[in-house]
Formats: C-alpha cells, structure tokens, sequence
C-alpha cells in the first residue's frame, strides 16, 4: 500500500538516519603535512607512477598515468615535493603503492594546472577519453571508472541516465550538501554524461528525507523535461543501483547481467557534479566532498584532499582519541580501519568515528538462527538470508551459490541488521564466494 | 597535534550499526505475553495449575541445564527458550495432571523434543507439544481429564489428582471439604460438544469461563499476547491469521452443510487449544517456514488438519498433532516458496531451485 503513495522497492530497512551534518555546508580542509595518493583506489587496473622520489609537483599535475581502459590517472592533491614511492597500509588491511607527497607549507596551493575548453565540440570517443583524463570513479563508494561506466558503445541503447542521489547510508550528507551548494556543476554534469552515454533523458532520485536538495536540483531544472527529480522512499539501501532502477523505472537487471542491459546506466550524484566541475576545465580529481561524523566536537562535510591521512583528517575535526571503531564510508556497508595511517581515497564518501558505548557496547552474543524469517524480509533483493547463513555455517558454499542465489547478494547488510540471533551474515556470505572463487580458480 | 596515546581501533564485520533487536529480547517479551495466561489459569484452577506451571518449567529448566553440563557447552537458560517451552507445556496440560507427569512431560519435551536435535534453533518440531504429545501417549485417562473452573477450596487444596505418587493410580475421585464430588470432574467443551453435543456458551469460551487445559481457555487473554507481539514485531502475525482463517473457513463449511451435527465456526475457533497453538504454538519460528508464502501455506494446513482431527477423529482435539504435521512439512512448504530473487525469472529459479 505504501509503495503505491511513495516510490520505493519491496523490502528493505529503516535504521536511523544519524544525518547530524546536514545543515553544515561544504569547507575546504587544510592541507595535512603529508598526503598518500594510492595508486589503485579504484577498480581495475593500478595506475603507473610518472614522478620520482625528491621531484616537484605542482597542485592538479598527473602524478600517475592510466594503465590501459579499465583504469584512471592520479593527480597531485597539493604542490610539494614527493618523498616516498613506496607501499602503504590501505583500509583493507594489506599495504599498495603509493605516491607521498609534503605539500610545500609557505605555497598558496594555488590551482594552476588546467586550462577551459569549448566541451559542445568533443565527439563522444573524444568525451570518454577526456572524462579518463579527469582521473573520475564512482565516489558513491564503488570506485568504478566513471568513464568506463559510461562507455556503452557496444552495449543496447541506452535510454535513461539514473543520477543517484539516494545517499540511504546513515550518518552520511556529503551528497546532500553537494546537490544543495554544487547545483550547476552537476546540472553540466549531466548533460555531458547524457551526452557521453547517448542516452535521452535523466532521472535525479532522492530520498525524501532531503527536501532540500530536491527544492535546490527543481529550482535550477530546465523546462525541457530531459532531467527530472524524483523523491524516492527514505529507505535503505534506496542508493542501490538496481534498486534505485528498479525503484524509479520498474526494471530489473538481470541477475548477473549489467544494468545497461535494461538501457540505463547509473552515475553518483558527486561525480557528476565532479564531472561538470573538472572536464571544462581540463582538471583532474584532487579533492572530494567527505562527510566527517560519529563522536568529534567538529563533525562536517569538508571537501578534503586526496591523501589526507586519517590520523589528520580526525584530529581536525575533533576527534579526542576513544578507543572505537573508525568507519571508511558509510556503517552499513563501511569498512573499519586497523590504523589511522590510511588516507582518504577517491571511493571514501565518509570517515565515522563510533566511539561510544551505545555502538560498542550492547548484546554482542551470537545465538543460533531461530528462523524468524525477518532476514527475509529485508533482503531487497528477496534472497533467503536465514538459510544462507545455516549453509554457511556448514561450509555448504557450493550449494549457496547454486540454489540460494549468492553471488547476487552485494552486501547491504540489511538482513545482519535485522538478525536478533546477532548471525555475522554478511560475513558468511563473503566468506563463502571467496571460497568458492578459490575453488573455481 | 596527534593524540597523546593510540586509540584502541575495534575492527568490525560491516554493518557497523545494528537494530534493537535480540532473541533475549524476544523470548523475554514471549514470557511476558505468556504471564497473563499463567494468572488467568492459577486464578481459574488454583493451587494445582499454580504447581503446575511450576514444576514442568523447572524440569524444562533442569534438562536443558543437564544436557549443556553432559555436553561441556555454555548454560542456554539465558536466552530464555527453556522457560518458554515449559510455560507453554503447562498451559496445555489439565489443572489437575499430576505433577509427576509434569516432570516427565517436561524432561521429554527438552530432551527429545530440543536437546536432541542440538539445542535452540535445531528442532524440527515444538518442543512444548513433543512433551505433550508423549505424555498424551503415555498417560491417556490422566490427560483427558477435566477441571471446571472456579471451585471453592482451589486456593487452599490441591486437585487430588495433582498429587498422585509416580506409577500409581491417581485417587479415585477428588474430595475436599465442601466441594460436591461430581463437581470436579467435568468435561471441555470440545468433548462435551463431540460426545455430548452439548455446546457452551461462546461468552465463557471467549472470557475462559470454561474446563480445559491451565491456560487455553481464555481466548481473550491469548489474543491479547498475540496483538502484544505482533506489534512489537516478535511473532509473525500471518501464521496466526492462516491457522484462525483456514479453521474457521473449514468448520463453516461443514456447519453449513449440517449445523445440526457440526459446530459453529465460532466455537471451533474459540474452543480447546485452538487459539492457543495458532497464536503461541504455531509461531514457533524454528519449526515454521521462514518464506512469507510458506508462513501462509503452515497456517492453512494447520487449521484445516485441526478441523479434520476435531470432526472426524477419534479425539476432541487436534491442534497439538496438526502443528507437529505442520513443523514435520515445514522443509518441504520451504523448499517449493523461496521468493523470486530480483533480476531472475520464475521459470529459471524453480529449475536452479
């Protein structure tokens, strides 16, 4: 009944918002003594280092060139001096290659990398080289190759360019902040998406829980009717591609498949805004909109630049030191970091810290699944976590992924949110397609 | 500029954040729906239903303690399970079973019913009813007997039958000062309806003003523990409504052919422990599908087997077997209504599934 009033898809979880940032407008982050560029902070291939320890770079400068389609360049998120090429811990725990820059503290860190260009004369090979030059992901958190995304050139016409502006995780507003103050750049975004993907018209979701972003997108819309905003359900996880496709198209990708398969793709709204900003500018993505919240005296949403180490990043923003958990991203689907060493990265849309009792503490215990079926109805993709967890715990892994569909699950965690029984789901089931790629390797 | 010492980083398993929500919590609010029965069934029956209740949720408690000591593993008492199985044994069982049956119906009813299959969550049948069912196996003429409700004396003298010394033949009839001998046994109005075609009236089947087991004769305080849980999100509410709409749907239909010889929907529903095993029985979820489609398609073969039981077996009463039907078919209802996935065909998951 609800769904007919309010647009959403079946199922799904209504953890509470925590958004205590959403007032704070976007401020610029000073520059941390030392900035760690990652040279793979996206999917696909590393990029290739072009400078050498003890060289100058100055803020903007490619730093690392693209190593083939599926992969993007670095550029220098502030002017200084690089002192390390070497691995460095990442947030999964291992350690990759990186570029270690000292900014020069006495520089303006002025922008001078970077030159306008007429964008209404590239032809579409041309758009999708010129957005691999901007070094753009998905900066929802997935970390795609916006580019890539949007190279559909053999795939089926696409018809509708999906903007997701959903933002369903808790805690985060770096997205709402950039659809209220970022407008026009995304608004440019857009349209040189449309272009690149060939697609006719855009669709803005937005949960309704942001009418003030949908109030800021509505008042800059053209009366063409080629972009159009749709409040969506406030619902986790709402932000969810296929979901969100599902939620404002009535399509659904098939299973495995892409969702250019069913004519749409689907782009973050802080990329396209990105986009909008760097391409006519011939600039690369040094900085990103980051949401820092959870236990600090200075929670906001600070546009950072890349390679700001953690340890620097919280300690600005009031962070006093609690033992806790600290969160890249979002703490539905956020990984929790072992070090404060590791740097923000293009894909990190929000950095929490949890400190307090009431998330650490609280029942832990881990009992056996009683079969309460509320799994069931939160998984949005209708999948049967209870018995997946129950195979799981068998190491029936084969069988999970052969009659219980789980290589579709994405991770959302709704249905370990939901568990009374406190069953580590969402662990089990990556446990058990790491498996199963090991064996079929 | 840095903190003075290195915090202590917790590293977790994403989602990071968690509902409300644990089988502690449950259970404790299942034994909180469960309580005002227990006083209805001490306040309608007496001391004998009071010792009832007691001593079969002690010898739950007992066994599960027992066998967590005989397999080295941590006490369950906590999570609360134990108690609820043995609450709802007694409730099912007549005021005046003796106690000693009590123990063995609650023995059974964790050792084979629950222990056996590994503990919380491994069942395959109600544990409560596997102990009932036993003890209906081994002691026919002690649980077929009934007790009208409200005597005098209930607060000061136990039912004799209470009483009975292990392996001996209860007192031949009960006898306390004052009460007439013919007053104490009675018959439920199931049976008195099957064997007797006496119907009671549906004000004292609904308020519980009848005989029957300790804590099935109140409709409305079982209804009430249901809505309780219900809207707080403990108990699935689809099985319940299945179980009361496929009853009610099945005994209408023979009422209809014949109001003469069958009874009223109404009294079918309000009647024995119908009420009681749909909203507390039934919605055990170990032993019900965990599939939406599947909760409906239990309900319905609960309802309509009990009606069957009811009309066409040789016992009054039928919603303790229909449930274990309806947890022994549980894996089979789940096996053909998992739900479409998203971005699959129905055609493509039933020849995966």
């Amino acid at each position: 009944m609800l769904r007919l009033l309010r647009r959403t898809f079946a199922h799904g979880i209504h953890p509470p918002g925590h958004k205590h940032t959403a007032e704070r407008a976007i401020r610029r982050f000073p520059f941390a003594p030392r900035l760690i560029v990652p040279l793979s902070q996206h999917i696909g291939q590393p990029a290739v280092s072009l400078v050498h320890v003890g060289q100058e770079v100055v803020r903007g400068e490619p730093i690392a060139a693209a190593s083939g389609f599926l992969s993007v360049p670095m550029h220098a998120p502030a002017t200084g001096v690089v002192t390390v090429l070497e691995p460095v811990p990442d947030a999964r725990g291992g350690k990759g290659a990186a570029i270690v820059i000292a900014p020069y503290p006495g520089d303006d860190q002025r922008l001078r990398y970077g030159a306008p260009r007429d964008v209404a004369v590239l032809t579409r090979d041309e758009l999708i080289a010129a957005i691999q030059d901007t070094g753009l992901v998905g900066l929802g958190g997935a970390g795609f190759p916006t580019h890539a995304k949007l190279d559909v050139r053999d795939d089926q016409p696409i018809d509708t360019l999906v903007v997701n502006g959903c933002e369903c995780e808790p805690y985060l507003t770096n997205d709402e902040r950039v659809m209220v103050e970022w407008v026009d750049d995304l608004l440019l975004g857009i349209d040189l998406a449309l272009r690149a993907c060939g697609a006719q018209r855009a669709v803005i979701g937005v949960e309704d829980n942001k009418p003030r972003a949908i109030a800021a997108l509505r008042a800059h819309l053209r009366l063409d009717g080629r972009v159009t905003v749709e409040p969506v359900a406030t619902k986790y996880p709402q932000g969810a591609a296929n979901l969100l496709i599902k939620t404002l198209l009535d399509r659904e990708v098939p299973s495995h498949g892409r969702s250019s398969q069913v004519g749409v793709v689907v782009q973050n709204i802080a990329t396209l805004a990105e986009l909008g900003q760097l391409l006519p500018q011939q600039r690369g993505l040094i900085e990103r909109v980051v949401t820092v919240s959870g236990d600090l005296t200075r929670p906001g949403n600070y546009l950072v630049p890349l390679g700001t180490p953690l340890r620097y990043l919280l300690d600005q923003a009031g962070y006093t030191g609690a033992d806790g958990e600290i969160i890249l991203g979002g703490p539905m689907m956020g990984t929790s970091v072992a070090t404060l060493d590791v740097p923000v990265t293009k894909a990190v849309s929000g950095v929490l810290a949890l400190t307090a009792d009431w998330h650490l503490a609280g029942d832990t215990q881990v009992y056996p699944c009683i079969q309460c079926g509320k799994c069931l109805a939160a998984c949005p993709l209708h999948l049967n976590p209870s018995r997946l967890g129950l195979l799981a715990a068998k190491r029936e892994y084969r069988i999970m992924a052969e009659r219980y569909h789980l290589d579709d699950c994405f991770e959302c965690g709704a249905c370990a949110y939901v568990c009374p029984a406190r069953i580590p789901l969402v662990q089990y089931c990556r446990i058990a397609k790491q498996m199963n790629r090991e064996v079929t390797a | 500029m840095t903190p003075p010492h290195e915090p202590l980083l917790e590293l977790r398993s994403p989602p990071h954040l968690h509902a409300p929500m644990s089988v502690e919590r449950i259970m404790r609010n299942v034994i909180y729906a469960l309580l005002p029965l227990c006083a209805f069934g001490v306040y309608a029956f007496g001391l004998s239903a009071a010792a009832l209740i007691a001593v079969v949720t002690l010898s739950c408690l007992g066994t599960e303690q027992l066998f967590n000591h005989l397999a080295g593993r941590a006490g369950s008492l906590r999570d609360g399970s134990a108690a609820i199985t043995g609450i709802l044994l007694a409730l099912t069982l007549p005021p005046g079973f003796p106690l000693w049956m009590g123990v063995v119906a609650g023995c059974i009813a964790i050792a084979l019913g629950k222990m056996l299959f590994g503990g919380l969550g491994g069942n395959v049948f109600n544990p409560a009813l596997v102990g009932r069912a036993f003890v209906q196996a081994a002691f026919p003429a002690a649980i077929s007997g009934a007790t009208p409700p409200f005597l005098d004396g209930r607060f000061t003298h136990f039912l004799p039958s209470s009483l009975a010394l292990p392996l001996m033949s209860p007192a031949a009839q009960p006898l306390w000062a004052g009460a007439p001998v013919d007053a104490v046994s009675g018959a439920t109005p199931l049976a008195a309806s099957k064997f007797a075609h006496v119907i009671t009236a549906q004000a004292d089947l609904f308020l519980g003003a009848t005989a029957g087991a300790v804590g099935e004769t109140s409709a409305l305080l079982i209804l009430a523990g249901g809505v309780y849980l219900a809207a707080r999100r403990m108990l699935d509410w689809r099985i319940p409504l299945a179980v009361l709409l496929s009853a009610a749907l099945l005994a209408g239909v023979f009422n209809f052919v014949d109001a003469a010889r069958y009874p009223t929907p109404l009294f079918m529903l309000l009647s024995g422990g119908l009420m009681l095993g749909a909203v507390f029985m039934a919605t055990d979820p170990v032993g019900s599908p965990v599939t939406p489609l599947g909760m409906w398609i239990f309900g319905a073969l609960v309802g309509s087997v009990t009606i069957i039981i009811r009309l066409f077996g040789a016992l009054p009463e039928g919603v303790m077997y229909a449930i274990l039907l309806g947890n022994a078919a549980t894996p089979l209802i789940e096996a053909v209504t998992q739900p479409r996935v998203y971005g699959t065909a129905r055609a493509a998951r039933r020849k995966s599934g």
